[in-house]
């Protein structure tokens, strides 16, 4: 047992104290957020800072005949106006995998358009205001082509099949077909968009071949890449900053366009240059959660158990990028069934390229099939949770392996006590509150656990504190807090001696935040990172004649509330800061990964700048996932048909929790963003332009506070050690799974109707 | 940049003056002007501002009634305890309006010039076609996303919705805006898109709202207003009623009634019809349901928003039964 061992608790989820990892600390960088003190990507102040505002095409397809730029060029202030035919061209960049891009040129602004809103030309000019007038003076005509407005313009077909997408075990049609019992409905969900707080938008200035970029970021190290990639310098000259972010729900993972046309205009005028998307922008300059259609096909006995699934799914992508959600992923695993088929084409329309957004594929596959086991709940006379349970997959159907933890059984067991579940009257229509019709609904979640790989460094300073440094990034989630937790236990300092700096390209390296992955990786990273330096420490305060402890001739020492003694108390004790001292030490630095050992330079390159990582949740004996069970309570008027949400119970397994208030908060946040998507939020589409209408946050409707019950969450995890180094799961995008079909579920418990098109809109239940 | 002259009018009558400048428009709390300019369809030359005018943002309620000063924030007028006790309506359906921070901000009479949210009209870049911006350039919306547009007093120049709260609980109450010297009903105040939908409110250049007064009234003391809605709060109606009711003497013969609807037309629409087939009757549920049906009399709806013709008198039957169940 090494000495930071001893201090590493794996207890019960809710353990701890707020020096510990499992404690509840407050975010450390709340302070800094409430009194504005934390400045975002755009807030910096730069010496000649210009200004850059996108003109996009007001056609869904065709190609641009002229761009007329007199205007605009005269207009006072204007700088620059960019079109594909003044800016110069960039370099193709890989893909996230690391693809080798082909060598052909990149223009961020388009000639031949593929959406409605496409970027392309831009404005520069002195002030933002400027920009704006001048960008609309830019004038721009198109020769229009026919164009696929959405997933059921008669145009789009059935696409192209995604082989890899298949999953098939069994006999599944012929099961189905035999099988006594038979449910096939359709589940479609709408385009739904991320609609973070702060916009996209960077700075971008240029130091001779050196590039700096202010810009939120969930990937600090892989647009890096992107940026060095298109500008043909080394990934080194790029410097990508990105301390705090106004919300990114996996649209800030990535460069895109407008940050190429930023960082290009600013290369060319030699200023920084700010460019910030419109509200409306952000609906078309990248993409949200695509439009998404599954058949789900249940074959089942009479009691319940189910003999079959298939499953077939269909998602939008656009017309030249490829963007697929894995439909069949929360299908595949949920339940226990001999017969299996799911596949999945994937069709294209005149639409930005559809982006990760909260849970990409478990979101809407969860709504297919828990709104399916529904269904045959109700067919065959079966109590909803119940069925649930008769169908318990004891291990991965799919990969035929046991679960590394899997509490899902405790987490309905726990949810339907403290929802009071037993007391359900089964029927439908059968619960009622004056002209509110009650009900109640059930519905289950899972995540996957995604692994990778991880860097930090830790820096014990002369006086004793610590600092953590890594190019991994807070959006919210709590990673800043986190770390101090872990780097406070492992040496054994208050965490308010801790001080933990992100989201830096020059720091310490990190792969995406995406896919909840960052918590485990980063505490295990920091873990490393940290216990290296306290063994240097401690070698130090052992072997150092100087040192106080020298005497001892022990073999190691205790570090506590940020003092050294000996284990047994017989000898000295001192600060960190007086150890240090008495060595003529002024700090002590030690960087700890999780890579394999004989990782090479490249590997290490690849592991933070691409998603091609080796680790799938399925390696080795396991199978890996976060589990979770919705249990809510919708009050449909019957007259009105409008839906509100009463009560939320939710049971979840995120394994170990490295901070319970921060994951309360976040498995909340899932389930508040979960309520909108089964409510409100759709994005609508005019078919004849080839255009969402709704594109501001008026129109596109997200929850208010009023739409919002009490929230009640019920950690049921325990440490999981196959998935992460501390015992955790994942956390940020698991409760956001289920919720949809939960409240889908007890709309037809409430009203008889089974509403299969999110979101339930009050004119689907009149 | 649009460059635009700002002046900050001394008094009510300067600031008419300056109003009627080619170009000119008032600014009070600035939530939907400056918003409209943001999204080009606002392109004022002069920004007459008459947030600071002193003694047009009194409230006062009395026997005769009450009078709201033009610059009376929406906030105070919602939390006024005479409108609250004597108005019910007018209190319930500024406090459901927009967003606590918006009700701070703005003002009655900017309140009742709202105008419309149909996106078609909002965008001008993406759609050059719309009657209310460029008359005779044609309707985006027509043929288009309607789940928002109106079913009732629509045109086939534009089916554009009246969005306000506020102006439905006044039409119902026999309100009169006053424009300086000039008086003029609410219901006559706001008018039907037929061909000229560019012309939303018989106010003329240089005219501006300085009060709007609502006589008292047995059924706006005994009033409400019922907002059906998407989203919990700050949203705009998918319909709206607002009601209010005499009884007789016996408690359930109804004396006096009133039916304004919101959301669902063009301009805040009284329902006269279901007044008069309910007056003199007895105050009963299927006699309520019945008569409500005659507030969506002639609608028309496009497509999508085609619900509203189901929902709107559901929400005045409601109301209405509501408000009869009131002490
Ligand atoms: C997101 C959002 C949601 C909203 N939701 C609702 C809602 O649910 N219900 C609702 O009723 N409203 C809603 N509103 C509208 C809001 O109530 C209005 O924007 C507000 O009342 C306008 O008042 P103001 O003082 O800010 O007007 P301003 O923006 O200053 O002016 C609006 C218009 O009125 C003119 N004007 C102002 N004062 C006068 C005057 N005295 N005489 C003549 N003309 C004048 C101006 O020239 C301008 O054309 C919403 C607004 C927003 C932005
Ligand atoms: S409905 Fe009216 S406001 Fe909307 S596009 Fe048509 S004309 Fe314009």
């Amino acid at each position: 047992m090494t000495i930071h061992d001893l201090r590493t608790r794996h207890g019960d989820a809710s353990d701890g104290s707020a020096d510990q990892v499992g404690g509840r600390l407050s975010r450390v960088d709340g302070p800094a957020k409430i009194t504005g003190a934390a400045k975002y990507a755009v807030e910096q102040q730069l010496e000649g800072l210009a200004h850059a505002v996108l003109v996009e095409s007001t056609v869904p397809a065709g190609k641009v005949r002229a761009i007329d730029t007199a205007a605009a060029e005269g207009a006072p202030g204007v700088l620059l106006v960019l079109t594909p035919d003044t800016i110069p061209p960039l370099k193709t960049a890989s893909d996230w995998f690391g693809t080798p891009p082909p060598d052909v040129p990149y223009c961020p602004l388009a000639r031949d358009i593929a959406f409605s809103g496409q970027h392309v030309a831009a404005v520069v000019a002195e002030s933002f205001e400027q920009a704006v007038a001048a960008a609309a003076l830019v004038k721009v005509s198109y020769d229009e082509a026919p164009a696929v407005a959405d997933l059921s313009d008669p145009k789009a077909g059935d696409g192209i099949a995604i082989d890899m997408m298949t999953k098939e075990w069994g006999e599944a049609e012929a099961a189905f077909a035999a099988a006594p019992v038979r449910i096939c409905a359709a589940y479609n969900t709408p385009r739904e968009y991320q609609a973070p707080m702060e916009p996209h938008g960077l700075i971008a200035a240029w130091q001779g071949d050196r590039l700096t970029v202010w810009e939120p970021s969930q990937w600090l190290d892989g647009m890096a890449r992107t940026y060095a990639e298109w500008f043909a310098i080394p990934f080194e000259n790029v410097r990508l900053v990105s301390p705090y972010i106004g919300g990114g729900f996996g649209s800030k993972a990535l460069a895109l366009s407008h940050g190429a046309v930023a960082a290009s205009a600013a290369k060319m005028l030699g200023r920084p240059v700010r460019l910030v998307m419109s509200r409306p922008q952000t609906f078309t300059g990248y993409g949200g959660r695509a439009a998404t259609r599954q058949t789900v096909t249940l074959g089942a006995d009479r009691d319940g158990k189910i003999q079959s699934i298939v499953h077939r799914g269909v998602n939008e992508t656009s017309m030249g990028g490829m963007w697929v959600e894995p439909l069949g992923s929360v299908t595949s695993v949920m339940y226990a069934t001999p017969n299996f088929s799911s596949k999945q084409n994937v069709v294209r329309v005149n639409s930005v390229v559809p982006g990760a957004m909260r849970a990409p594929g478990e979101n809407p596959s969860a709504f297919g099939i828990e709104s399916a086991i529904d269904e045959l709940a109700y067919e065959v006379g079966i109590d909803p949770l119940e069925i649930r349970l008769r169908n318990y997959a004891e291990q991965d159907p799919h990969a035929r392996k046991a679960w590394s933890t899997r509490q899902l059984r405790e987490a309905f067991v726990a949810g339907a006590e403290a929802f009071g579940w037993a007391r359900r009257s089964p029927a439908p229509r059968s619960m009622r509150d004056g002209n509110q019709l009650i009900g109640w609904g059930v519905a289950a979640g899972t995540y996957p656990v995604r692994r990778a790989y991880g860097e930090a460094l830790v820096r014990i300073l002369a006086d004793g504190t610590v600092e953590v440094e890594s190019s991994s990034i807070d959006m919210g989630q709590g990673t800043y807090t986190i770390l101090a937790q872990t780097a406070a236990e492992t040496l054994g300092v208050p965490a308010d001696n801790v001080v933990v700096k992100l989201g830096d390209s020059r720091f310490a390296r990190a792969g995406v935040t995406g896919g909840s992955r960052l918590a485990g990786i980063m505490t295990g990273a920091v873990h490393k990172a940290a216990g290296a330096a306290l063994d240097h420490l401690v070698g130090l305060a052992i072997s150092d004649p100087r040192s106080p402890f020298h005497a001892l001739q022990a073999n190691t020492l205790v570090v506590a509330g940020g003092r050294v003694s000996s284990p047994r108390g017989d000898g000295p004790e001192v600060s960190i800061a007086e150890l240090l001292a008495s060595v003529g030490a002024d700090q002590i630095e030690a960087k700890g990964d999780t890579m394999p050992a004989n990782s090479t330079a490249e590997d290490r390159y690849k592991a933070y700048t691409t998603i091609a990582t080796p680790l799938t949740h399925t390696d080795g004996d396991y199978s890996r996932h976060s589990w979770c069970a919705h249990f809510i309570e919708v009050r449909v008027d019957e007259d009105f048909g409008t839906v509100r949400v009463s009560r939320v119970v939710s049971a979840l397994d995120s394994g170990r929790l490295y901070n319970p208030k921060l994951a309360e908060s976040q498995w909340k946040g899932g389930i508040i963003m979960g309520i909108g998507q089964a409510l409100l939020e759709e994005g609508i589409v005019d078919r004849r332009h080839g255009r969402i209408v709704n594109n501001n946050l008026a129109d596109y409707l997200v929850p208010t506070n009023a739409d919002i019950p009490d929230i009640q969450t019920i950690s049921v995890g325990i440490p999981d050690p196959h998935s992460s180094a501390l015992g955790g799961k994942g956390v940020g995008e698991l409760a956001i799974v289920g919720v949809a079909p939960a409240i889908a579920n007890a709309v037809f418990h409430a009203t008889g109707k089974r509403v299969r098109d999110l979101p339930i809109t009050l004119e689907k239940l009149i | 940049m649009r460059d635009f002259s700002y002046l900050r009018a001394t008094s009510p009558a300067a600031a008419r003056e300056a109003a009627a400048l080619p170009g000119a428009m008032l600014l009070a709390g600035g939530t939907t002007l400056v918003d409209l300019a943001k999204c080009g369809v606002a392109e004022p030359a002069t920004l007459v501002d008459i947030s600071h005018l002193k003694g047009l943002d009194t409230i006062e309620v009395g026997e005769q009634g009450a009078r709201l000063g033009a610059l009376a924030k929406m906030s105070q007028v919602a939390g006024h305890e005479g409108i609250k006790s004597r108005f019910p309506a007018v209190s319930e359906a500024l406090w459901q309006a927009a967003s606590a921070q918006i009700r701070n901000m703005a003002s009655i009479g900017g309140n009742l010039m709202q105008r419309t949210r149909c996106p078609y009209f909002r965008d001008p870049a993406n759609f050059p076609a719309c009657n209310k911006r460029e008359p005779g350039s044609g309707c985006s919306a027509i043929g288009g996303v309607t789940r928002g547009h109106a079913v009732l007093g629509t045109s086939e120049a534009c089916i554009a919705m009246y969005p306000g709260d506020l102006a439905v609980a006044l039409v119902a109450f026999d309100a009169t805006v006053h424009l300086g010297e000039r008086q003029l009903s609410v219901d006559d105040f706001f008018l039907l898109p037929g061909s000229t939908p560019d012309k939303e409110h018989a106010i003329k250049p240089g005219e501006m709202i300085t009060q709007i007064s609502i006589p008292a009234s047995a059924a706006a003391r005994r009033s409400t207003y019922l907002k059906v809605r998407d989203r919990q709060s700050y949203e705009f109606a998918a319909a709206s009623a607002a009601v209010g009711i005499e009884l007789e003497a016996d408690g359930r013969t109804i004396r006096d009634l009133r039916v304004a609807l919101g959301g669902v037309a063009t301009k805040p629409w009284r329902a006269r019809a279901v007044e008069e087939a309910l007056k003199g009757k007895v105050l009963e549920e299927d006699a309520v349901r019945h008569a409500s049906l005659l507030a969506v009399e002639g609608a028309v709806d496009h497509g999508a928003n085609h619900y509203k013709i189901e929902l709107a008198p559901r929400v005045v039957a409601r109301a209405i039964l509501k408000t009869g169940a009131m002490a």
